[in-house]
């Protein structure tokens, strides 16, 4: 659904995915609140309850991945992975409700990237000591490499947000395009297509975009 | 031939085939992805102990070798949704 806001004679059209948005972050939150208490409830001396058993892997396979992937020096971007994995995730299967899934929006996943963008800037200044260190590392190996390094270094964010748009995106119209064709039969063979571009597609992406951030705040962490 | 299209339609029309054009950049991401999924295969087969790593390993180069491909993609959406064209071409006032 959209929003219609008026401030002072202005009409500002709020689009279906930004509030979809808000819905899955309100959603997440209450899910945090609900672990948070529950893990604060249960003793040590008891094994853990079927939900709390399923967080705990949860947890540790993220762990695990991002020490196999970053390094055991590097375990503090952990919350961080755990954060946007299980916001993509739920971002990405929002679509299977029938509603426009949030990352369908460039705004969203260009947000993210930058995210990631500005903690791979902010760890390669702080690694290399400095502005003038920090602009060195553009530098090498060569001096008039300069150039390529600085549009490398800017394609990274546009690469990671596109990737995840536009997988989502032509998901959500290749569907969008079968259901306005087939009409009424549409419920009989819609459902595997749905398993792939929502389902599969959906988590794959967001291991993806979890993947290439590991990789892309791990280089610069060190 | 011409005289009964509007230059919106024509506009319009072109730029549908400009999208269909914009979208054989779908080709060489599917050989590459194809190309490291078949030498995955092999390795698998080489070495089933380190399939898990093989196959993230795998699935991550694919995800960078479609970025030309999404490219592509975002172009043909541009071209389909956003229509710049037709908005240069209004703003002209021919």
């Amino acid at each position: 659904m959209e929003l219609l806001i008026r401030i002072a004679g202005k009409d500002i059209i709020v689009p279906d995915t930004i509030v979809n948005v808000w819905v899955v972050t309100v959603l997440l939150i209450i899910f945090a609140l609900v672990v948070n208490k529950k893990i604060k409830k249960a003793s040590i001396d008891e094994a853990p309850s079927n939900f709390l058993n399923v967080i705990e892997a949860l947890v540790d396979v993220v762990e695990g991945l991002v020490k196999d992937t970053m390094g055991p020096q590097n375990m503090k971007f952990a919350p961080y992975i755990l954060t946007i994995m299980c916001f993509l995730i739920v971002a990405n299967l929002f679509g299977l409700l029938g509603f426009s899934p949030p990352t369908s929006d460039y705004s969203v996943t260009f947000s993210l990237a930058l995210i990631t963008f500005v903690l791979t800037q902010y760890w390669s200044f702080k690694n290399a000591g400095g502005l003038l260190g920090y602009l060195k590392g553009f530098t090498e190996p060569m001096a008039f490499l300069t150039p390529l390094n600085v549009i490398g270094e800017l394609a990274n964010p546009i690469s990671l947000s596109f990737r995840l748009f536009g997988n989502i995106m032509s998901g959500g119209i290749i569907m969008a395009l079968l259901y306005n064709a087939l009409g009424y039969i549409a419920p009989l063979i819609t459902p595997p297509l749905h398993a792939y571009f929502d389902v599969f597609s959906g988590v794959l992406q967001t291991f993806i975009f979890i993947m290439l951030s590991m990789i892309f705040i791990g280089g610069a962490a060190e | 031939m011409l005289q009964g299209i509007t230059s919106e339609a024509f506009i319009l029309g072109c730029s549908a085939i400009g999208a269909g054009l914009a979208m054989i950049a779908g080709i060489g991401p599917g050989i590459g992805q194809g190309h490291a999924a078949g030498h995955a295969a092999e390795a698998v087969g080489r070495q089933p102990e380190a399939q898990g790593d093989i196959t993230r390993t795998m699935l991550l180069g694919q995800a960078v070798a479609e970025t030309t491909g999404i490219y592509g993609l975002v172009i043909a959406i541009i071209l389909l949704f956003v229509r710049p064209l037709l908005t240069a071409y209004l703003n002209l006032g021919l």
